[in-house]
């Protein structure tokens, strides 16, 4: 449980920390102008990001929890580890392609370069979509070889780890498809920008969660 | 009043507006008709939990006299009552049901920050309960592992509901998470970034402030109850070992091997105490709320209540394994985690005290929601009281399996919440409905709910010293037990049925008077906070016709020396107030 409890202490230890510089130093029962030309908006974003932002803080928690029970399970004795697929090597290069496309059309979205915005999608969904057929290829070789869920805990927690990463993209290829349809029925960039900065950040997210997972299962 | 859109700031808030009866009624977007929606399927849930508390009930204080009740039928009624009560009950009212109705409107926002999700969120909660429902009725039944769920006896035979109850109620906790996690994004989201022009975080009422909090707690935790539901259901399955050991069950070797039963109860309890404080928070939010405004007094020490907040979410996750004291842990583990936990005495100390502070030299209104209040004071104080010792190793550890646990848990986390419950639906009522409820019947409600509770869990505690088993259908052989132990538990199922048979008052109170109550004013107790300064009550779609609210003052303006009203409402500006305010006097 270490690393979920170093992780949770660092996202309390913002939240309350940033809560607590909000309140220290205030008197609220006392009359006050400046509270009173206050926005209303905490943070100088809009909802959409702020929303995100916490789902990415509750998906870490998730991910966290998995890693250690992880290495909790590890350590019992039966625990024999899983030789990955060297396809996983191929995955991943996909899965860093289309977070490095996403974030070139995230560039060109903000610089208002509509033309830029079909290709980019189009490639940066192709590359998410060959990464999570890799998975599934991967599983495939895995059963093939007769490495199945039931035979050790190590490969039921491949299939566990690597599942729950891919439906994590399946929900952010969801969104990507609904900016693609709206890139394709004509939107300029500035209407799209948003989603696509947003989906930009969750495929980092994604990335670096698969970086997290795959050096865990290669290092186990 | 017409609804016109949106002025300045929410630009990027697109409300949308219902006309059909289906859209403002069934698939509303609007956050009060999705409170109600929530509020009245928890309550709904909450009854059958009573009921088969009562059935437990009726088989410990009359053995064997009932043959519908067998150990079969009794294990599942305490697992799905446990369950029921918890999650879809209590963290779906607090959460839910006055989450969504108070933040908006204590906020001063039109509406969640994204309706549609918002929802959603309800319609994902009811399919989990409808799964959880259906549990009851498939072969086998339900399941009775205990609410806790542990393996390996969860998914193994002998258990009832080994095969499908079991199944079916993790199934139905992964959906209830999804839910929960879409609302809990729009009540962060919507508390960070819509309040309303002046509204500072440090000028939110404590309702605000604690569902806020238990919101966070919620977001995080809950995925620890994910992990465990999702890798158990694997174990059931799939066969895999995350958590079942190597076993023989009826002569046969089992294909399972090398899991951890003890990394469920890590995983399990990682949610299990933040969730007493996902309860918890919205209670102590809510009860400060009720308590200054039914006292006319400003809340004492209003800064210190939110910093408690912000210690005990904080430290209730690292405060998990002293429920795992018996599971055979390494003692200096052990003693760590009673450290924690008795450190997190302190901040909740410090609110019970500013709880009867704010009460001193008050102005009391003994009003029902007033009444409930002060009622949660008590039975808070009793049940924290015994968490100091159960927190302890040395005495948790001959109590743990005894029925002080029971009536600990119960005060604490049972009593408590459902007594701040009754103090918010009584206190928000008139906003919600428009009308008064019967003040004679509320008080009946209140003095044979509190005084029958008592009489069902303030014994318990003495059963519990003279060691009666919990979890067991019957005694057996405990013949170190007088025979007025089994006294005791039958005059403790005639409270229980007591109180649950007065729970029929509070329901013909409400449900009449939503026809005959007396016409509500818009702001009966004359309270300050935003919610209660609606242009119409029940409000409208979009809270606050044309303009919306600015705030110019804290929430708690009550009795400002000088006034000659005793309460300022938040939107109120300074120059509207006579002479006498800010001379820091009130404070």
């Amino acid at each position: 449980m270490t690393i979920t409890l170093v992780f949770l202490a660092v996202i309390m230890a913002t939240v309350i920390g940033w809560l607590l510089r909000q309140s220290l130093n205030t008197q609220p029962w006392v009359s006050d102008s400046v509270a009173d030309s206050f926005s209303g908006a905490s943070l100088d974003t809009n909802s959409k990001t702020v929303g995100l932002t916490t789902f990415l803080a509750v998906a870490t928690s998730l991910f966290a929890l998995f890693v250690s029970a992880y290495t909790i399970r590890m350590r019992v004795a039966d625990w024999s580890p899983l030789a990955e697929p060297d396809l996983l090597w191929v995955n991943s290069a996909f899965l860093v392609l289309a977070s490095v496309v996403y974030h070139w059309t995230r560039n060109r979205a903000v610089a208002g370069r509509t033309a830029s915005l079909k290709p980019g999608l189009m490639v940066a969904g192709a590359l998410s979509i060959m990464f999570l057929v890799g998975q599934l290829v991967a599983w495939q070789q895995l059963l093939a070889a007769g490495q199945y869920a039931s035979s050790n805990a190590a490969n039921a927690f491949f299939y566990l780890l690597t599942g729950v990463h891919g439906l994590h993209m399946l929900g952010g290829l969801y969104v990507w498809a609904r900016s693609a349809v709206r890139a394709w029925t004509g939107a300029d960039a500035d209407a799209v920008r948003l989603s696509i900065e947003l989906c930009t950040v969750y495929w980092h997210f994604l990335l670096l969660v698969w970086v997290v997972l795959f050096g865990l299962l290669l290092a186990t | 009043m017409a609804y016109v859109a949106i002025a300045d700031r929410d630009h990027e808030q697109h409300l949308h507006d219902p006309q059909t009866f289906i859209e403002k009624y069934i698939w509303s977007q609007d956050h009060k008709v999705i409170a109600i929606q929530y509020g009245v399927t928890a309550i709904f849930v909450g009854v059958i939990a009573m009921i088969l508390s009562v059935m437990m009930r009726l088989q410990l204080g009359f053995p064997d006299s009932f043959s519908l009740i067998n150990p079969e039928n009794y294990y599942q009624f305490v697992t799905m009552h446990g369950m029921i009560m918890v999650i879809y009950l209590l963290t779906a009212l607090f959460l839910g049901g006055f989450g969504n109705y108070l933040i908006p409107l204590m906020c001063g926002s039109r509406d969640m920050v994204f309706p549609f999700m918002n929802m959603l969120s309800y319609w994902v909660y009811l399919l989990s309960v409808i799964i959880l429902l259906v549990s009851l009725f498939v072969p086998g039944g339900a399941t009775g592992a205990g609410w806790t769920l542990y393996p390996p006896q969860a998914i193994s035979d002998g258990t009832p509901g080994e095969s499908l109850g079991i199944v079916l109620m993790l199934a139905s906790l992964g959906v209830f998470i999804i839910a929960f996690t879409m609302g809990g994004l729009n009540y962060v989201t919507t508390v960070l970034q819509a309040r309303c022009r002046g509204m500072t975080l440090m000028r939110m009422p404590l309702s605000v402030w604690g569902i806020f909090v238990a919101t966070i707690l919620g977001l995080l935790a809950f995925p620890a109850l994910l992990v465990s539901a999702i890798m158990m259901l694997l174990d059931k399955l799939a066969h895999t070992s995350f958590f079942m050991p190597a076993m023989i069950s009826a002569g046969e070797q089992l294909e399972h091997t090398g899991g951890s039963p003890i990394l469920f109860q890590h995983l399990f309890w990682f949610f299990g105490h933040p969730e007493v404080y996902i309860v918890a928070l919205p209670a102590f939010g809510i009860v400060s709320d009720v308590l200054a405004t039914h006292a006319r007094k400003n809340i004492f020490g209003y800064r210190m209540m939110v910093w408690a907040i912000l210690a005990i979410g904080g430290l209730s996750f690292i405060v998990w394994a002293h429920h795992m004291y018996v599971s055979g842990m390494n003692p200096y583990f052990g003693f760590f985690f009673a450290t924690t936990t008795l450190i997190i005495a302190v901040p909740t100390a410090l609110k019970v005290y500013n709880w009867v502070l704010t009460l001193w030299q008050g102005n009391i209104h003994l009003r029902v929601p007033m009444l409930f209040a002060i009622g949660f004071i008590f039975t808070f104080i009793h049940g924290g009281l015994t968490g100091i010792f159960l927190g302890n190793v040395v005495i948790d550890l001959p109590l743990s399996d005894t029925y002080f646990v029971v009536a600990h848990f119960h005060m604490v986390m049972g009593v408590s919440p459902v007594l701040v419950v009754f103090a918010a639906i009584y206190h928000w009522y008139p906003k919600m409905t428009g009308r008064m409820f019967n003040e004679t019947l509320g008080k009946w409600h209140f003095w044979m709910t509190l005084l029958g509770t008592y009489s069902i869990y303030l014994p318990m505690h003495y059963l519990g010293f003279q060691g009666v088993p919990r979890r067991y259908f019957a005694m057996g052989n405990t013949d170190f037990l007088p025979e007025s132990a089994q006294a005791l538990n039958a005059s403790i199922t005639i409270s229980a049925i007591f109180v649950a048979l007065t729970q029929l008052i509070f329901f013909y109170n409400m449900i009449t008077s939503l026809r005959n109550g007396k016409k509500a004013d818009s702001n009966p107790w004359g309270a300050t906070t935003l919610e209660w300064q609606t242009p119409d009550t029940p409000p409208k779609h979009g809270n606050w016709g044309h303009d919306l609210p600015e705030v110019h003052r804290w929430a708690y303006d009550y009795s400002v020396p000088g006034q000659e009203q005793d309460f300022v409402p938040q939107n109120v500006p300074a120059s509207e107030v006579p002479v006498g305010r800010d001379h820091g006097v009130h404070h």
